[in-house]
C-alpha cells in the first residue's frame, strides 16, 4: 500500500505593508493627509486663533485674558466700526454688481470672432496682472487733488474751474475707490466667464436660431442657464476679493477722508497693528465672517438652484 | 565743517584705540566740560547684531549711518546687519518681534512703540543715565524713553516739523516778519490766500503731517485728549476754541487738503501750489538738490519757522520721535547697548546729523552745538524741535491707549470734521471724546 502524501499549497502570507497598501480606506486617508495638514496649519489654526483673540484683551506684546464678547459689545457702540461696515457693504455690492455686468458684457464681446482675438484677450487681463499696489498708486495720481489728469483735462476743456477733490469729499471718495476696484476686478470676471462661454455647445445656438429664437432669447434661455454654475463660482470669488480688499484703500486713502472709505479690513489692520489693539482688530476681522458666509451661501447655493437657472421661481 | 569732521574722525580713532585695547571703560570728556561719566560694558564674545531702522528720508542719513556702523564693526569686531523699512512699516514688524520673541536685536521705531511692550525690552537705564550725565536729555526724551524709573527706549531725536514757507509770498502778503502767534498766523494765511498763494495742511490720514499739525492746533489752545491722570478731556471749551480757529484757518487752504496723505504737501509745495505747509526739512533739501533749475531756484525763497504759539503762551509742537530699543530675546544685549552708545556718541552722531542735513533733531541739549545748525540759518528752527515739543500722549502717560488713539486718527478726524463743516466743533469734540474713551477706559 502506498501512501501518497500530497502537500496542500497554502496561500503565501501577504506582508502587512502589502495589506495596508491594498486598503483603500487607508490609502484615501493617507493621500488626503498632506492637504489636511496644510488646511489645519494654514487655515484652521489661524482662523481659530483669530476667533480666540477676538474674545481676549490681547494687545501687542501682552498676552490677553478671556473677556468673552466684550470686544464685540464695545465695537457695537463704535460709530467708526459701523461706518466701516456700511462702507464695506456699499463697496462690495456696488463693485461686485458692476464688475459682473461689465465683465459679462466684455466676455460676450470677446467670445465673438473678432480680429486679433488672442491679443485683445491678453490685453484685457492687464489690470489683473499689474500688482494692486502699483495700480493703486496710478489711481492715486489720477485722483490727486493738485495733479490729477482727469481734473487737468476737464479744466483744459473749460468744463471745471477748479480741480476735483476725488479723495477729499466723502461720497466722491467712496465712488473713486469703487471705480478703482472695478477697473482692477473686471478682467477676472470677464476671462472666467469667457472660459465658461466657450464650453456651451454651438449646436444649441444653431437649434435656437432654426427655431427662430432672438439673440435675447438665446442669451436668456441658453447662455445664462448654462453659464450660471460658472457665474456662481466667479461671483463667489469676486465678492470675497472685494469684501476683503485692503491694498487699494490703504494706498489711496488710508480709510480717509473722515473714515469714509474705511473698510472692515483696513480698520481691523489700523486698530490691530499700528494701534496695538490686537484683540479688537481680530474682533473686527471676525465680524467679517458672517457677511462672508452669507455671501458665499447666497452665490454658491442660490445661483446654482436649478429652478433659477431655468427661469422659474421658488 | 571739513575740519570738524576730521577732528571727529581723530576723536573716534582715540575711542577706537581704547576699545581695541580691550578696555570696556570709556572716559571721554563731557560735552559740558566736566569729567564724563564712566561707562562700563563688556559686549558678549562673538556677538552679531541685527538692527531694523526706518528708511532714510535723505540719502546722506543712510550713507553715514552705514559708515558709522562699519566703523563700529572695525573697532569692536561685532558684525551688524542694518535693515531699513518705511517708518510706518517698522511698527508692525516691531509688534511681531515683540509677540513672537524673535527678530532684530535692536529696532528703531517711533513715538510710543516701546511703551506697547515694555516687558519685552531690555532695561537700558545705565546707558540712558550715562548719556544724561554726559550730554543732558531734553525733558521730553525722558517722557518717551522712561517707563516709571526704568529706561526702555533710547530717544534718537525727532523729525522736526516746522512751518515751511515762501519768503517772497509772505512779503507780498504784507508781512515783513513771520508772525509768531496764532492770531498773526491766521491773518498772514488770510492775506496769502487773497494773493493766490494759499497755505495747505494735510487733513487725510497722513500719519506724520496731519497728526503733527492737528495736535499742535489743539494743544495751542489748551485742549488735550487726556489730562495727567489719563482722563479723557478732549470735549472741552479749549478744544472747541481750537476748532473754531481751525475753521477759519481751513478757509485759507488750497483745495483738496482733506484727501492729503503725507507726500501731498511736499508735492504741492514744490509745484508752487501752496506757499505754507508743515513739514520736515526734506522739502528744502529736495529743492536744494533738485536737478530742475526752477525748483532749485525755489530753495533760495524757502524758509522755516517754528509752529506759532497759541493762547496758552508756550510752544505746543508734536514731532515724530524716533527711539531705539533692545529686545530681551536678543542673545547679545550688551553688544546691542554698546552699538547704541557708539552711534549716539557725538563723534558719530554729529557727522550723521550733518549728513542728514538735520532731518533728525538731536535728543541731547549738548548737541545744539553741532555746527550743522550754524551752517545754514534756515536750519535753525529745526534745531529746537525736540526742546519745544510735547510727547504724543500729552498730557497723559505713554502706553497702549496713547498709541491706539493716535493710530486711530482721533484728533485728526476731529479737526477734519470740524474745519470742513462736516460736524460742528462741539459735535466733533463729542465724537472724539467717545472714541478716545474706548481706549482710555481702563
Amino acid at each position: 500500500m502506498s501512501v501518497s502524501v500530497s502537500t496542500v499549497r497554502t496561500p503565501a502570507r501577504t506582508s502587512r505593508f502589502e495589506r495596508i497598501n491594498d486598503n483603500r480606506a487607508f490609502l484615501s486617508w493617507l493621500f488626503m493627509l498632506p492637504a489636511a495638514l496644510l488646511l489645519l496649519v494654514f487655515l484652521t489654526y489661524p482662523l481659530g486663533l483669530g476667533v480666540w483673540l477676538g474674545m481676549t484683551d490681547t494687545k501687542i506684546g501682552r498676552a490677553g485674558e478671556f473677556v468673552g464678547f466684550e470686544n464685540y459689545i464695545s465695537l457695537f457702540r463704535d460709530g467708526v466700526f459701523w461706518l466701516s461696515v456700511f462702507n464695506t457693504m456699499l463697496y462690495t455690492v456696488v463693485a461686485s454688481v458692476v464688475k459682473f455686468a461689465l465683465g459679462l458684457w466684455l466676455a460676450l464681446l470677446l467670445n465673438k470672432h473678432i480680429p486679433f482675438k488672442a491679443f485683445i484677450r491678453a490685453i484685457v487681463l492687464l489690470p489683473f496682472i499689474v500688482p494692486t499696489v502699483l495700480s493703486a498708486i496710478a489711481f492715486w495720481w489720477i485722483y490727486d487733488s493738485q495733479f490729477g489728469i482727469i481734473s487737468w483735462t476737464l479744466q483744459r476743456m473749460g468744463l471745471i474751474d477748479r480741480y476735483i477733490d476725488f479723495l477729499g469729499e466723502p461720497n466722491l471718495a467712496r465712488a473713486s475707490v469703487i471705480i478703482a476696484n472695478i477697473w482692477r476686478g473686471i478682467p477676472f470676471v470677464a476671462i472666467s466667464l469667457l472660459a465658461g462661454l466657450q464650453t456651451i455647445p454651438q449646436s444649441l445656438y444653431e437649434a435656437a436660431t432654426i427655431d427662430g429664437g432672438s439673440p435675447w432669447q438665446q442669451f436668456r434661455h441658453i447662455t445664462l442657464p448654462l453659464l450660471s454654475p460658472i457665474i456662481a463660482v466667479v461671483m463667489t470669488f469676486s465678492v470675497l476679493f472685494t469684501f476683503t480688499d485692503f491694498q487699494l484703500i490703504y494706498v489711496l486713502t488710508r480709510g480717509g477722508p473722515l473714515n469714509a472709505t474705511h473698510l472692515m479690513a483696513t480698520l481691523s489692520f489700523q486698530r490691530a497693528i499700528p494701534g496695538g489693539q490686537l484683540a479688537e482688530g481680530a474682533a473686527i476681522a471676525n465680524a467679517m465672517i458672517p457677511f462672508l458666509l452669507a455671501a458665499i451661501l447666497f452665490s454658491y447655493f442660490g445661483l446654482q438652484r436649478r429652478r433659477w437657472q431655468q427661469g422659474g421661481r421658488d | 565743517m571739513t575740519d570738524l569732521t576730521r577732528r571727529d574722525v581723530i576723536k573716534a580713532g582715540v575711542g577706537a584705540a581704547a576699545l581695541a585695547a580691550g578696555s570696556s571703560l570709556v572716559l571721554p570728556e563731557s560735552a559740558f566740560g566736566q569729567q564724563a561719566p564712566a561707562w562700563n560694558n563688556q559686549p558678549e564674545k562673538g556677538a552679531k547684531l541685527r538692527v531694523l531702522r526706518w528708511k532714510r528720508f535723505v540719502q546722506g542719513d543712510e550713507d553715514k549711518w552705514n559708515e558709522n556702523t562699519k566703523k563700529f564693526t572695525e573697532q569692536t569686531g561685532i558684525q551688524v546687519r542694518v535693515d531699513s523699512e518705511s517708518w510706518e512699516d517698522v511698527r508692525p514688524k516691531a509688534a511681531v518681534a515683540a509677540n513672537v520673541g524673535a527678530g532684530p536685536d535692536i529696532i528703531i521705531g517711533t513715538h510710543d512703540d516701546p511703551h506697547q511692550y515694555p516687558d519685552k525690552l531690555v532695561d537700558i537705564t545705565d546707558l540712558a543715565e550715562y548719556f544724561d550725565k554726559k550730554y543732558g536729555w531734553y525733558d521730553v526724551c525722558k517722557a518717551y524713553g522712561r517707563r516709571g524709573n526704568r529706561w526702555i527706549g533710547l530717544p534718537m531725536g525727532a523729525a522736526g516739523n516746522c512751518l515751511v514757507y515762501r519768503m517772497s509770498h509772505v512779503k507780498a502778503a504784507g508781512f515783513d516778519t513771520f508772525p509768531r502767534d496764532t492770531d498773526g498766523f491766521l491773518k498772514l494765511c488770510q492775506a496769502m490766500k487773497a494773493k493766490g498763494t494759499p497755505a495747505g495742511f494735510a487733513l487725510g490720514h497722513a500719519t506724520g503731517d496731519a497728526n503733527s499739525w492737528c495736535h499742535w492746533l489743539i494743544w495751542a489752545f489748551g485742549g488735550k485728549l487726556v489730562d495727567e491722570k489719563n482722563n479723557v478731556v478732549i470735549n472741552s471749551p479749549e478744544t472747541i476754541a481750537a476748532l473754531e480757529y481751525g475753521k477759519k484757518l481751513y478757509e485759507t487752504f488750497a483745495p483738496g487738503t482733506l484727501s492729503w496723505l503725507d507726500p501731498n504737501n511736499n508735492k504741492a509745495f514744490l509745484d508752487g501750489q501752496v506757499s505754507i505747509t508743515n513739514n520736515g526739512i526734506s522739502i528744502y533739501y529736495a529743492a536744494k538738490n533738485s536737478t530742475d533749475p526752477n525748483i532749485k531756484a525755489m530753495a533760495d525763497d524757502i524758509n522755516h519757522v517754528s509752529m506759532p504759539v497759541g493762547p496758552i503762551g508756550k510752544p505746543t509742537e508734536l514731532n515724530l520721535m524716533f527711539q531705539a530699543f533692545i529686545f530681551k530675546y536678543s542673545k547679545y544685549p550688551k553688544a546691542a547697548k554698546e552699538y547704541l552708545r557708539f552711534m549716539w556718541e557725538k563723534e558719530q552722531y554729529w557727522p550723521w546729523q550733518q549728513a542728514s542735513i538735520g532731518y533728525v533733531t538731536q535728543p541731547f541739549k549738548a548737541y545744539e552745538e553741532n555746527p550743522l545748525w550754524k551752517s545754514d540759518p534756515k536750519n535753525i528752527p529745526y534745531r529746537d524741535a525736540v526742546k519745544v515739543m510735547l510727547p504724543s500722549g500729552y498730557a497723559g502717560t505713554l502706553g497702549y491707549a496713547s498709541a491706539a488713539a493716535m493710530a486711530d486718527f482721533i484728533v485728526v478726524d476731529m479737526v477734519a470734521e470740524a474745519v470742513s463743516g462736516s460736524q460742528t466743533p462741539k459735535a466733533a469734540a463729542e465724537r472724539a471724546q467717545q472714541r478716545a474713551l474706548r481706549y482710555y477706559k481702563v
